[in-house]
């Protein structure tokens, strides 16, 4: 028997019965379009989160206090405050360590902030005067503030963009006077707008001297935590092993002690990120191809039926000659044709609805990939084809079992 | 050489222990070219024994030569290879396919054929029932008589060397009945071997030889005299 005839026989059986396959095929559609969409949309996120990452730069070191193991996150970064980082860990690493272009540590603060009556919800940050290098961004008006105002308790501002927007409605603010709690402070300067990046709106801070939001804003003698850029990301490692024995010295750590900082190059940020992402990603898709199960034994269902639908055709076959073994190749080449016909239905649903979101993703600003991959087609199209061959075999058999005279007896 | 030599052919049924004997010991030979009416009243045994012949079952003991060969113990496999190339059934409730043009009915068996040319068969044996005009038609578009010689084209397309036909004019009216019949008749003419099995007498008239069963053995076995002509509707002396 050739096979073109069967493959030929499985098409016009489907074609016989359109509703029916398209129902019986519909939890494979669904199985394979979720897994799809999963598959492509969580390769999307990672897409975003590692393209946000690196439109920060690559060759930026992160210090954040408290020691962590090298997998998991630092405890600081699960909001508990730790006090072993110090302005002075920033100076001194800018100072001493090699390829290191800039330096600043960090002093988040919440508070009112107003200019006359007009309230801006913004954050506001103690920083250092090297904070536009490191952070990679530049002024739209005015100036930073200096070294010396850095140290000197000086109150200055340098406005985000939307926290400009919000007090001013885009007026010029240099010279003027904002508040914030109960403090005056003069607007030096405006920094463009940068959109959102690692999920914190990048506009919406008021940056102060480290020094002004250390001893008047808030009262303490830590930072919260410090950023370094390199010249070359090939300088990375080198730097990292600097800053570490730079900062357990700072700290007077014995060899036999863990650290009580963290350091991280970006490189590491977005291997935790991934990590965490395609743990989830195959999580989601582990759920979606149990649905998959779900449909091939629906596909099972609908198939014993057409078996004891089709008793007198299956009899006479076996009549004219077909063999047992042709009966059953013809009902599971006929459960695959269903479900890999779904399936690729699904690949292209799920390929439809990534597409989707890729579009409304970046209609909202974000750097969103749209990744369909091969694999993932592929692999939708190779799990309905043995989804098929799976929940084809037992009502194959059951075709392929019976006696051909009691079949064309049957009525 | 005959076509077909059964000796003392037995056919038991064994359900739930109860064995059930439905053919107790059937002799007689077949040539090539005759045109064989099997009779009996339900019951008799000619349905299993058209089964037996077909290959579709097997006896229980027994000898069956066909062709000179001993076909008594073939596997499935083999027998659905010998239904293949040999047999064509034709069978009283049509069995074609729904929804199925009467070309790919008529190739159905040719499917599980390694014949060459099967367009060329097809259409050979569509021509022969006179349905050339009803070609791309689905089933069933067709009337009962015009099933029944799709059919017939069925079980003429792999040019097997018999053609068995079960009541096949049992479901129809008695004038496409008559046309049924005048059309085996026409095959059985131009060399076809044909085995009728039926139960009516006005049927296997048409046949050249009758072989009438009761309770699983032969009563009688002999040439029709006055062959009755589909063709002309009547005796012929």
């Amino acid at each position: 028997m050739l096979f073109r005839d069967i493959i030929k026989l499985s098409f016009f059986s489907l074609r016989a019965n359109k509703l029916r396959s398209f129902l019986t095929s519909l939890g494979i559609i669904i199985g394979i379009a979720s897994v799809i969409v999963i598959i492509s949309v969580g390769a999307g996120a990672q897409s975003l989160i590692v393209n946000q990452i690196n439109s920060i730069g690559s060759n930026l070191i992160g210090i954040l206090p408290g020691a962590s193991d090298s997998n998991g996150p630092p405890a600081s970064a699960l909001g508990i405050i730790v006090t072993t980082l110090k302005y002075k860990d920033a100076v001194d690493i800018s100072q001493q360590v090699a390829h290191v272009t800039a330096v600043t540590s960090y002093n988040t603060g919440m508070g009112s902030i107003s200019y006359q009556n007009t309230k801006s919800d913004a954050k506001y940050y103690g920083v250092m005067d090297q904070y536009l290098v490191v952070e990679d961004t530049s002024l739209i008006a005015g100036r930073f503030f200096s070294a010396e105002e850095e140290k000197g308790n000086n109150r200055v501002a340098i406005l985000g963009y939307r926290a400009w927007q919000d007090l001013f409605g885009g007026d010029d603010a240099i010279g003027k006077k904002i508040k914030i709690k109960k403090e005056f402070f003069e607007v030096i300067g405006v920094i463009k707008e940068r959109g959102t990046s690692g999920f914190q709106n990048q506009d919406n801070i008021v940056l102060i001297p480290i020094s002004t939001a250390q001893n008047i804003m808030l009262g303490v003698n830590y930072v919260n935590f410090i950023r370094v850029k390199v010249d070359n990301a090939d300088h990375l490692d080198e730097a990292v092993s600097d800053i570490n024995s730079l900062l357990r010295d700072n700290h007077n750590i014995r060899e036999s002690q863990p650290s009580d900082f963290s350091v991280r190059n970006v490189k590491d940020a977005i291997d935790i990120l991934l990590n965490i992402t395609n743990a989830l990603k195959f999580f989601l898709a582990a759920i979606a191809a149990i649905s998959l199960v779900v449909g091939g034994v629906g596909v099972m269902n609908i198939m014993l039926a057409a078996v004891n639908e089709r008793i007198r055709e299956i009899g006479l076959r076996r009549a004219v000659g077909a063999r047992r073994s042709s009966i059953m190749l013809q009902f599971i080449l006929e459960t695959v044709t269903i479900t890999v016909v779904g399936g690729l239905i699904g690949i292209f649903f799920g390929a439809s609805v990534s597409a989707i979101v890729a579009v409304v993703a970046r209609f909202l600003g974000y750097q969103w990939d749209l990744v369909v991959s091969w694999q993932s087609i592929i692999l939708g199209t190779s799990v309905a084809a043995l989804v098929g061959l799976v929940f084809g075999i037992y009502p194959a058999q059951r075709a392929a079992k019976l006696d051909p005279i009691e079949a064309l007896r049957y009525e | 050489m005959a076509l077909i030599e059964i000796k003392n052919l037995k056919k038991d049924y064994v359900n739930d222990e109860v064995v059930t004997s439905v053919l107790h010991g059937v002799t007689f030979n077949i040539e090539a070219g005759e045109f064989v009416a099997i009779m009996g009243p339900s019951g008799s045994g000619k349905s299993t024994l058209m089964h037996i012949l077909g290959f579709l079952d097997r006896a229980t003991s027994g000898v069956f030569k066909f062709k000179n060969r001993d076909v008594t113990n073939l596997d499935d496999n083999q027998l659905a290879q010998i239904r293949n190339e040999e047999v064509g059934f034709v069978f009283q409730a049509f069995n074609l396919l729904p929804k199925t043009s009467i070309y790919d009915n008529v190739k159905l068996p040719l499917i599980y054929s390694t014949k060459k040319n099967q367009d060329k068969l097809v259409k050979d044996a569509i021509k022969a029932v006179d349905l050339m005009h009803r070609i791309n038609n689905f089933s069933n578009q067709l009337s009962g008589g015009e099933k029944q010689r799709v059919a017939i084209a069925r079980a003429l397309v792999t040019e097997p060397s018999i053609i068995f036909a079960d009541e096949p004019t049992g479901n129809l009216d008695s004038k496409s009945g008559q046309v049924v019949m005048e059309i085996l008749e026409k095959l059985n003419d131009d060399g076809h071997t044909v085995i009728l099995v039926t139960h009516e007498h006005d049927t296997a008239q048409h046949a050249r030889r009758i072989i009438k069963l009761r309770d699983g053995l032969i009563v009688s076995d002999e040439k029709v005299k006055s062959r009755r002509s589909a063709k002309e509707g009547e005796l012929q002396k």
